[in-house]
Formats: C-alpha cells, sequence, structure tokens
C-alpha cells in the first residue's frame, strides 16, 4: 500500500502529513510535486494543508486547476480514498470534488485554536474506526473555513449522509462551538460515496501525544481509519 | 474592417446575501456608522479584477471576460455574484 501526499505551491502541512503516515501509522507513504501526481501509483491521497498559491483570488482556487485535480476526479470516481485537510479541503471545494464553499470566518480573523468536533458518520474514509457521535479534540488554524452551502444542497447533505464533522463544545453539542460562522457548525464533508473527505481541523497535529498541549491523539485515528478502509 | 483595440473589463466579485457579508458590515456598523455618516445606509465589501482585452467591440471583451470568469471558476457561483462591466472605444 502507497499513499501519495500532494504538495502545492505553499503547502506547509505536509512534511507533518508525512510524519504521522510514515512514523505512527506505518504506511508508505511519498511526497508528489502537484504537477507530477499519476494516481494509478497510489492507493490513496492527502491534499496537506497550508496557503496554496498565496491563497489568492480565494483559498485553493488556483490549486483547483492543477492537473493533480483530473487525477483526483479519477480516484474519486474508482473509489479510492482522498483526504483534503485545511487547504486541502478548500482545494477540493473549489474543484468542485466536494460541495459548497468556504469563505473567510465570520470574525474576519485568523482563528487558531483547539475545538472538539463530533463525528455524524462512520461509513467515510476518515471516520471508519470513530462511533458516530464521538468526539475528537484536535485544532484548527484558519482564515476561510466559514463553510456555507444553499438551503437545498445542505438538505441534500444531510439526506445523504455527507456531513462527517461537526464543531462542537466538550458536551458535544452545538451550543458556543461554532469557531468560524458555518453553516450548522460544519467542520468536514464528504462525497456522495464517503471515499473523499474534506475538513478544517489538523488531524496530524493531534496525533502525537508528546508534542501536542493536550496530549491528544485523537487525530490519529482520521488517518488509521483511512487505512483500514482501504484494507476492507 | 474594425481593427481590435484595448478595452477595459472590469470584474467585482460580491458575497451572496446566503453568505453574508462580515467585512462589508463591520466596515459599516464599526467604522461609518459609529462615525456618524447617517445618510449611509449599508457598504458592501468584494473583489475588484481589471482585465485588460484586445478585441474589435466592447461586447466582444465582456463576453471574453465573463466566459473566462466562468471558465476559470473566478468566483463561485453557489456563494458569489458577478459584475462585468467593458469601457474603453465602444464600436
Amino acid at each position: 500500500m502507497k499513499l501519495a501526499v500532494i504538495q502545492y505551491p505553499g503547502s506547509n502541512c505536509d512534511y507533518d502529513v508525512i510524519h504521522v503516515l510514515r512514523n505512527l501509522v506505518g504506511i508508505e507513504t511519498e511526497l508528489v510535486w502537484h504537477r507530477n501526481f499519476n494516481q494509478s501509483e497510489f492507493d490513496a491521497a492527502i491534499l496537506p494543508g497550508g496557503f496554496s498559491y498565496g491563497d489568492y483570488l480565494r483559498a485553493g482556487a488556483i490549486a483547483a486547476h492543477s492537473p493533480s485535480l483530473n487525477e483526483v476526479k479519477e480516484m474519486s470516481q474508482e473509489g479510492k480514498v482522498v483526504l483534503g485537510i485545511c487547504n486541502g479541503f478548500q482545494i477540493l471545494v473549489e474543484a468542485g470534488v466536494l460541495p459548497g464553499a468556504l469563505l473567510r470566518n465570520d470574525c474576519l480573523r485568523f482563528v487558531c485554536k483547539w475545538v472538539n468536533l463530533r463525528v455524524c458518520s462512520s461509513r467515510t474514509s476518515a471516520t471508519k474506526l470513530i462511533p458516530e457521535g464521538g468526539l475528537l479534540h484536535i485544532p484548527i488554524a484558519h482564515s476561510e473555513g466559514r463553510y456555507v452551502n444553499k438551503n437545498n444542497d445542505l438538505k441534500k447533505l444531510y439526506e445523504n449522509d455527507q456531513i462527517v464533522f461537526k464543531y462542537v463544545n466538550e458536551k458535544g453539542e452545538e451550543i458556543n462551538s461554532n469557531p468560524n460562522g458555518s453553516l450548522d457548525n460544519i467542520a468536514g464533508i464528504c462525497n456522495l460515496d464517503g471515499n473523499i473527505v474534506g475538513l478544517m481541523p489538523h488531524p496530524e497535529r493531534a496525533s502525537e501525544p508528546s508534542i501536542n498541549p493536550y496530549g491528544s491523539d485523537d487525530g490519529l485515528l482520521v488517518f488509521e481509519s483511512m487505512l483500514n478502509y482501504i484494507n476492507h | 474592417m474594425t481593427k481590435a483595440c484595448d478595452y477595459v473589463v472590469e470584474v467585482i466579485i460580491e458575497n451572496k446575501k446566503l453568505a453574508k457579508d462580515p467585512e462589508g458590515e463591520t466596515i459599516y456598523r464599526e467604522l461609518v456608522n459609529k462615525s456618524g455618516y447617517d445618510q449611509i445606509q449599508s457598504v458592501r465589501s468584494g473583489k475588484y479584477l481589471r482585465f485588460i482585452v484586445n478585441t474589435k467591440t466592447s461586447k466582444d471583451a465582456k463576453k471574453l471576460v465573463q466566459d473566462l470568469c466562468n471558465d476559470l471558476r473566478i468566483y463561485n457561483p453557489v456563494v458569489h455574484s458577478l459584475q462585468v462591466t467593458a469601457r474603453g472605444n465602444s464600436q
């Protein structure tokens, strides 16, 4: 099994993800420049966080035209696993792989803090090992993470079980827990089949207890879920 | 035969109502309104792009930029509205 971490100009969480996958999860992982990415060589791909193309125009809007997104669209059709983290999620949305839009936080500030997430669906490649209702303690760090969609399309997301993560308080309630003004507290969504997932929080920053302030390894469950999903 | 010349095509991208406009609302509420400009009713923020386009008519220039905005997803139609205007030597 081999995973690709796709590097765009401005990616800055690529090596963090590679460290987690290689050294904590134990999967062969390759860093691939976005123009050289050939999906047939890999079982899964991760689009890491960062500021691709300086977030010019809109976060993810320019990277969305990279040839790597054609490969990702093929992966979507073939049922292969793709995870977009933060800027990676923004790229997937801008490329139309995932629906909706990620706009500037309603507080108009870059928000960098630890949040609680509730897992709303366990069928996806990023949540297969986490029961529905399970809570994860994971940090966010973004300026443009406010998820927006039309009412009809939001309804479809619920009907099709495409809402994967929501921002909640410590009790798991959607009260005083929305860090960016996201519609219905949405932190992450998936495609119809559940093989492609995008989320704003950074699971790779909550994977190794000794190097984070809360000793959390909740993020590791996301990567282990990917492995489990691919193997079954 | 009409000769091609340069036109200025301006593009304004604004958030649709469903996407709100926290920047425009904050400028209005915290700066304009608090400074006593009572006649100002609202402020909208957006993104502005200016293209110099070489075509035969301003209509062609506008159409080219409109198509480009759709093709390259210069705006996200789910949450943004687009205004395109062309000026220069009108034919």
